[in-house]
């Protein structure tokens, strides 16, 4: 009998079983050094490895990482908190509005609310993210003006890309996020060419790939690390580790490999793995590889390990697939409760204070919603013109696309 | 063409310091078909280098770099090696204007040398442009003459938007009649062989005509405008021949005006027949010409099989072929 098998790799609970995520290695904040900024990937091991952790499970800063990021005022905490909470209000409120009919497409981002919000408040002016469609969080963080966040997501006259777009693919040059393909992958390399032009402009720029642990598997992820390696520009390449890929288990796109850091070391590039639900983790670790790539040290690579606690989208239905009550389950809780108790530990936060907050941020959006519905949802749809099929195919329209648009009657 | 190609990029990469060329093999050594030699000692390694074997790269860098606001012009060292970048070409690149409401562009060319007649098998001898006339966003071009290659390419890389350039190997060194076993022809001896060392450009979605004739309107492009050349000498007629020169957006107000004028077409591309662009130009040709047409029109394209080895002049649209297609279309 042949002695070879192939593998089929499993997750570690289907609906039917109890969640279990003993497999994973839950080191103590302050395990791992900041190491200095010119790293070299052979050094990144026991970075790639582990896990940078802050914020204990009391709440609790501690270790390096919490002294790198030096005493945080608690405006800059409260900022922190605000920018997850206003995330999880958008998510909530347009979650509901596509339940409502009112929107084609939603996709939340519940639970790796930290990850964007804190990199995005670490970028600077001019720096450039390219996202996935779970990266609203970084337009909520670079305080992207809600009408126009939701006005695409109701494709109205409120949408900077005049209905182009499904909902969720944003684009706001203004606002460092670049155009979401919504192809998988294809982006990550083109942050990489974008920190190549940013470089030989000499502008002192940056930029910031994005892509999901399921989308690691793609061919432009190979075509990201390897380019990145060659050329040295100053980019930040992100993996969000979210745990699944639709319904697909994490271990499909990962195979043996360790980690999704530690495969970036292969290429020969620095790579660090983050608990993602931990704000400060976030923090820290973006100011240092953003410091880093500034600083002409070339590329480097952050795993987010984190957990995908709600659905894939509003087409998708998480309890065909995996242990219910999974997210809850998670050993890294939740970002927001976790940065909430920081704060109350630190005495600059209070439960009541929180549920106002809350409170506040969910009448906001819901105060925004109400007048964005206003121009249309659809509901009650007032699309932009049909002749926006024809413009901006081309810089000038050419002779066949005027025939065309007025064969339809514009 | 080679030169003129190359002369195109020089002026280019001289005039506008956001113009960049790289590629696999472009750099130090100037390309396997030299088109980029002496650039990088010209220009240095930051606007001139080589890249990995990573379509996907070179392109998806480009993209990334046209957004940002530099002026790419990539090497693909073989039409036939672009599919593993086709997915930056007809997603992302030819997308981005439009998908964005303008907030980004995408002003990046994309060469490769396209087409057979070399002895180079399936996999550096196919003609695959009809991939990407089928894409909205992109522009298709292909010079056949060393003049226009340069004019056009200077012109692509101005352009705003992403070109595909289809560069015809097979006459990158002199025109080529057909006549694969009699001696080659170098582009000293034609008129069009003859480059200005300045910028100058020739403008995108403009056909020529290049030679004059009532009886027939032969609708062609690349190297096929040689072949066809020869086709209607050999079949004695009064042919137009109009050499595309830009396949998307297309002129079709001079293939109208011609059509109108001879009644008759023939439409020759090295591409395999189904779905290749001649069945777009053919029903073009019936919507804007049906009532001036006096017989059906017809294609003269590569077989519908795998480039071939050893066949390949068994393979290649013959003269012959052309003539006979060209005889049969007077028959009405």
């Amino acid at each position: 009998m042949s002695k070879v098998t192939l593998s089929y790799p499993h997750p570690p609970a289907r609906p039917d079983q109890a969640p279990d995520f003993s497999r994973i290695d839950r080191s103590a904040p302050g395990a791992l050094d900041v190491p200095p900024l010119d790293i070299t990937a052979q050094d990144c091991w026991p970075y790639a490895v582990g896990l940078i952790r802050v914020l204990d499970d009391d709440g609790q800063a501690a270790g390096p990482w919490a002294d790198y990021l030096g005493d945080l005022t608690a405006d800059r905490l409260k900022q922190g908190l605000r920018d997850m909470l206003r995330m999880r209000a958008v998510d909530q409120r347009m979650q509901n509005a596509q339940r409502q009919g009112k929107t084609s497409f939603y996709l939340q981002c519940t639970g790796e609310e930290a990850i964007g919000c804190g990199f995005q408040r670490q970028l600077g002016e001019g720096d450039m993210n390219f996202p996935t469609y779970r990266q609203q969080s970084l337009l909520i963080a670079a305080d992207y003006p809600l009408e126009s966040l939701l006005g695409q997501l109701y494709s109205n006259d409120l949408d900077p890309l005049q209905g182009r777009q499904l909902p969720i693919m944003h684009s706001a040059r203004d606002y460092g996020f670049f155009s979401i393909s919504g192809n998988l992958g294809t982006q990550y390399v083109q942050a990489v060419g974008w920190a190549m032009a940013c470089a030989l402009r000499g502008n002192d720029k940056i930029a910031a790939g994005w892509i999901g642990d399921g989308a690691t598997a793609s061919n432009d992820f190979h075509s990201a690390l390897l380019s990145a390696s060659v050329y040295q520009p100053p980019v930040v390449l992100n993996v969000v580790n979210n745990q699944w890929a639709i319904s697909t288990y994490t271990g499909v796109a990962a195979g043996r490999s360790q980690t999704y850091a530690a495969r970036a070391l292969g290429y020969g590039i620095p790579a660090i793995r983050v608990d993602g639900n931990d704000y400060l983790a976030v923090l820290a670790v973006s100011k240092w590889a953003i410091e880093r790539a500034r600083g002409g040290h070339g590329p480097v690579i952050i795993e987010w390990f984190t957990y995908r606690a709600a659905a894939h989208s509003t087409s998708d239905d998480p309890s065909a697939y995996r242990a219910k009550d999974e997210a809850a389950a998670w050993p890294f809780g939740d970002p927001v409760e976790r940065l909430k108790a920081h704060m109350i530990l630190r005495g600059d936060w209070t439960e009541d204070r929180h549920e106002q907050t809350w409170a506040e941020l969910l009448a906001e959006v819901a105060e925004v919603q109400k007048r964005v519905e206003a121009h249309g949802t659809f509901v009650n749809p007032k699309p932009v013109s049909p002749a926006a099929i024809f413009t901006g195919v081309y810089a000038d329209m050419p002779e066949h696309l005027r025939r065309q648009r007025q064969e339809m009657g514009y | 063409m080679i030169e003129a190609l190359r002369s195109a990029m020089d002026v280019s990469l001289e005039r506008d310091p956001s113009v960049i060329v790289f590629g696999e093999d472009v750099g130090y050594f100037g390309g396997v078909f030299r088109c980029t030699a002496g650039l990088q000692a010209k220009y240095g390694e930051a606007r001139v280098f080589d890249t990995p074997i990573n379509e996907s790269a070179i392109v998806g860098l480009a993209v990334g770099m046209a957004a940002e606001g530099m002026k790419p012009c990539v090497e693909v060292q073989f039409a036939d090696y672009v599919f593993p970048a086709y997915d930056q070409i007809t997603q992302e690149a030819a997308r981005l204007r439009h998908r964005s409401n303008q907030q980004f562009t995408c002003p990046l060319v994309v060469r490769m040398p396209t087409g057979g007649g070399i002895f180079g098998g399936q996999t550096h001898s196919q003609s695959p442009e009809a991939l990407f006339t089928h894409v909205a966003g992109l522009k298709v071009v292909i010079p056949s003459t060393p003049y226009d290659a340069k004019g056009l390419l200077v012109a692509a890389i101005e352009d705003p938007d992403p070109v595909i350039f289809l560069e015809p190997k097979r006459i990158y060194n002199g025109p080529f009649y057909g006549d694969h076993a009699g001696t080659s022809v170098n582009w000293s001896s034609h008129p069009a062989g003859e480059v200005p060392e300045e910028h100058y450009t020739v403008p995108l979605g403009k056909a020529a005509v290049t030679r004059s004739g009532s009886d027939v309107t032969v609708l062609t492009y690349g190297t096929m405008v040689y072949v066809a050349e020869a086709a209607v000498k050999a079949a004695g007629l009064d042919a137009e021949i109009i050499d595309l020169r830009t396949l998307l957006p297309l002129d079709l107000e001079t293939i109208r005006a011609s059509v109108e004028k001879t009644g008759r077409c023939v439409v020759v591309h090295e591409a395999t027949r189904t779905s290749g662009f001649g069945a777009e130009l053919i029903a073009e040709v019936q919507e804007a010409c049906f009532w001036h047409l006096k017989a059906p029109v017809l294609r003269v394209a590569g077989w519908d099989a795998p480039y071939p080895h050893a066949q390949e002049w068994d393979y290649f649209p013959s003269a012959e072929r052309i003539a006979r297609a060209l005889s049969k279309v007077m028959e009405d």
